[in-house]
């Protein structure tokens, strides 16, 4: 069955107010916060993140904040154990009088990618067994970014990390491969969970629209091209996060009660028109072609999409 | 108005604290000694003789930014842990002090591992005493009950805003049953009127933002002063609640307590449980003809600088009794109390320094005996001693035994 929107069929549809507003510190061309900006606009406003320590943790900082809505920092093993404490706690003032139901709030865990497939996984995965009614929002950048692009679980095979760099040993650089973060939630059993994109907008919202119909853990995989982390110009961060998804690399999808829908079939262009554009893969075209390495992420991009076209 | 009086383990002590203070949301994971806690608010919950949310979290590390950010949001928050439990924990207990939350953690000590055993020293809450958490310490079954109604008044007071962690001691108290006198709970609302505050919370007419970035040293510096200064207040709050709460239930408890310290010449320092036995042996010494008296920290934060210092004011000499070991250093509260005497004009002429009880170990008779003994002779001379560990020439025998035994088994003899 082919995926069709209900709600964003086209861009005047997507609400004009902000609630994530210019100011904040965080880099240039931040893929992630296009995304942030973009969920906002249907969560709205009665929201309160509770951040786990990442690049976005910059977003409130002392006496500023960007955002019309609550914010909590815990720590980056637990976010989502802070959103329990949240959610819990609203429950509880609600079902007691002593906080008008007008006052509630959406409680969203804003995180990593190195809190969400590392650090923070125990705590999520005590939160999506509980049943927790929150949103996991998380930002993926492939790499520990806010420390100085070190290698994360979500970093893809042949990327160039602070950590993992292209040596005599690895001259491919990365050669573990992303972890498969979406399977590990699915398997969990959530109700809904998306991968979304900025330079997909109607695709994002139509996805923040759906999930409000569903109580319990939802998850958000929101893709962050980052300039600084994977070096090319700010000005490239659409083009990159656009390519991503053309590539094959990044499949926008949805899982419903686990049922994975595509939401966009890409024609797939080769995965070196996403690779050439970024520094961190540099390394794989110059000085010497490595065609092994390009190779080996392009069977993986084909042995994933034909698993799904079957 | 009604006081019931029953035998009751710690444990239950600590559900029955948190149930006076009727708390809202208890999120809970499994410790040894700390089990039954939760286990009996766990039912509590279910049967509504608590109106509160019970969760089970996922580890202790979970539980406690949980109970934080619960707290965060408005709600009155109990939980509890141990030991090992306390140290997974121990990121969130500096995270949540900063979000200056008023919740109760009631920890069971339990000594930590390496290697691990089930009973009781003070390693694992005297490692959190700089996290921001206020310390109090219990003696017996009662003190738990009365000590979490106190924690939570003082926590809440708008002069402080601070967490509060009860400590009482594994199987000595966990497990030990106790008369124990429950206060009406119309009297408890006298003494600790309904948790309402102003200054927290998450709700959509007024957005918040706790625990964000500070990007610069003079604004940490700021709120950790604050930190600071907040718990400094509560010496005078936790004396206001202790007036208030021994007009209402007949019970008194200080920041310090003397026991028979009138006219004693050499000072015993102790803790927690095993300050009974101090007692008990001050008591044989007193029939004795000695002039010996203990004093038990109850509250070790904030640090009663003035309280212990007026207790120890002329005296000869003072031993202190750490259950706890700090490797390489000694007694953890042997140097803080040392620190507090140091500019002291009429300081003890001599400060000794024993550690014992680790991991439970029992404290005899004699070696009460022999600290008294050594402490007089130190405050004759003038010296103090110590760190001295206690341990008996037999027990050294018999892990030698023990020791024999593993080797053997080992090489297969």
């Amino acid at each position: 069955m082919a995926w069709e929107p209900h709600m964003f069929k086209e861009l005047h549809q997507i609400p004009r107010e902000e609630h994530v507003f210019p100011g904040t510190p965080l880099c240039a061309g931040c893929g992630g916060l296009e995304s942030l900006r973009l969920a906002s606009k249907v969560l709205g406003s009665h929201v309160v993140y509770v951040n786990a320590a990442g690049c976005f943790t910059n977003l409130a900082a002392f006496p500023f904040t960007p955002l019309d809505a609550s914010w909590l920092y815990t720590t980056m093993g637990s976010a989502p154990a802070g959103a329990q404490g949240v959610r819990d706690a609203l429950d509880v003032l609600i079902a007691k009088g002593r906080l008008p139901k007008e006052e509630d709030l959406k409680v969203v865990v804003l995180g990593g990618d190195g809190s969400t497939y590392d650090m923070a996984l125990s705590s999520t995965s005590g939160a999506i067994t509980r049943k927790l009614d929150f949103y996991y929002f998380c930002y993926d950048n492939e790499a520990y970014g806010n420390t100085g692009v070190q290698l994360s679980p979500a970093t893809p095979y042949g990327a160039r990390t602070s950590t993992s760099p292209c040596g005599v040993q690895h001259p491919a650089g990365t050669t573990q491969e992303k972890k498969d973060i979406f399977e590990i939630w699915r398997a969990h059993k959530p109700p809904y969970m998306a991968t979304v994109s900025p330079r997909f907008p109607l695709d994002l919202e139509e996805k923040f629209a759906r999930a409000e119909e569903y109580r319990g853990p939802k998850l958000f995989l929101a893709f962050a091209a980052c300039p600084t982390g994977w070096l090319f110009d700010p000005a490239y961060t659409p083009d990159v996060a656009r390519l991503a998804v053309e590539c094959g690399l990044w499949p926008l999808k949805e899982a419903i009660n686990g049922t994975v829908t595509h939401t966009y079939i890409p024609k797939r262009k080769p995965v070196e028109e996403y690779l050439k554009l970024q520094g961190r893969f540099r390394h794989l075209f110059e000085p010497t072609r490595q065609d092994e390495a390009i190779r080996h992420i392009q069977a993986r991009v084909d042995d994933y999409w034909k698993q799904v076209n079957g | 108005m009604n006081q019931t009086n029953q035998m009751m383990t710690g444990n239950l002590a600590a559900a029955w604290g948190a149930r006076l203070a009727d708390v809202d949301y208890v999120p809970a994971f499994p410790i040894t000694p700390q089990t039954e806690i939760v286990e009996t608010l766990s039912k509590w919950c279910g049967t509504g003789a608590l109106n509160a949310r019970f969760v089970t979290m996922d580890s202790e590390h979970s539980m406690m930014t949980a109970a934080g950010a619960a707290a965060a949001t408005g709600a009155r928050v109990f939980t509890a842990t141990s030991s090992q439990g306390l140290l997974h924990a121990f990121e969130v207990l500096y995270t949540v002090a900063g979000w200056r939350v008023p919740l109760v953690l009631v920890n069971v000590s339990r000594a930590l591992a390496s290697p691990i055993t089930l009973e009781p020293d003070h390693n694992d809450v005297l490692a959190a005493r700089d996290s921001g958490f206020l310390q109090i310490h219990a003696e017996t079954c009662q003190e738990i009950v009365d000590s979490i109604l106190m924690a939570y008044r003082i926590a809440e007071d708008p002069r402080v805003c601070l967490p509060v962690m009860v400590n009482l001691d594994g199987f000595y108290l966990s497990f030990t049953r106790e008369p124990v006198i429950l206060p009406d709970p119309r009297m408890v609302q006298a003494f600790l009127p309904a948790y309402r505050p102003t200054h927290l919370g998450f709700k959509a007419s007024s957005p918040r933002a706790l625990g964000t970035a500070v990007l610069g040293g003079a604004t940490y510096s700021y709120f950790r002063h604050q930190n600071h200064l907040a718990s400094m207040n509560a010496l005078l709050v936790h004396e206001e609640a202790a007036v208030d709460f021994e007009r209402l239930c007949g019970r008194r408890y200080d920041l310090v307590e003397g026991y028979r310290l009138d006219d004693a010449e050499d000072v015993l320092i102790m803790t927690n449980a095993f300050a009974s036995k101090g007692k008990a042996a001050v008591d044989v010494a007193r029939a004795e003809g000695k002039r010996v008296g203990l004093l038990r920290l109850r509250v070790i934060r904030p640090w009663p600088a003035d309280a212990i210092r007026h207790a120890l004011q002329g005296r000869r000499a003072v031993a202190v009794l750490d259950q706890n070991l700090s490797p390489g250093q000694g007694g953890i509260l042997f140097q803080e109390i040392a620190a507090s005497l140091y500019h002291e004009a009429l300081r003890p002429r001599a400060l000794c320094s024993f550690i014992g009880g680790l991991g439970g170990k029992n404290l005899s008779e004699g070696e009460f005996r022999a600290i008294f003994e050594q402490t007089a002779e130190a405050g004759v001379r003038g010296k103090g001693i110590g760190p001295v560990l206690l341990y008996t020439e037999m027990e050294y025998r018999e892990m030698e035994q023990l020791q024999y035994l593993a080797h053997d088994l080992k090489t297969g003899k």
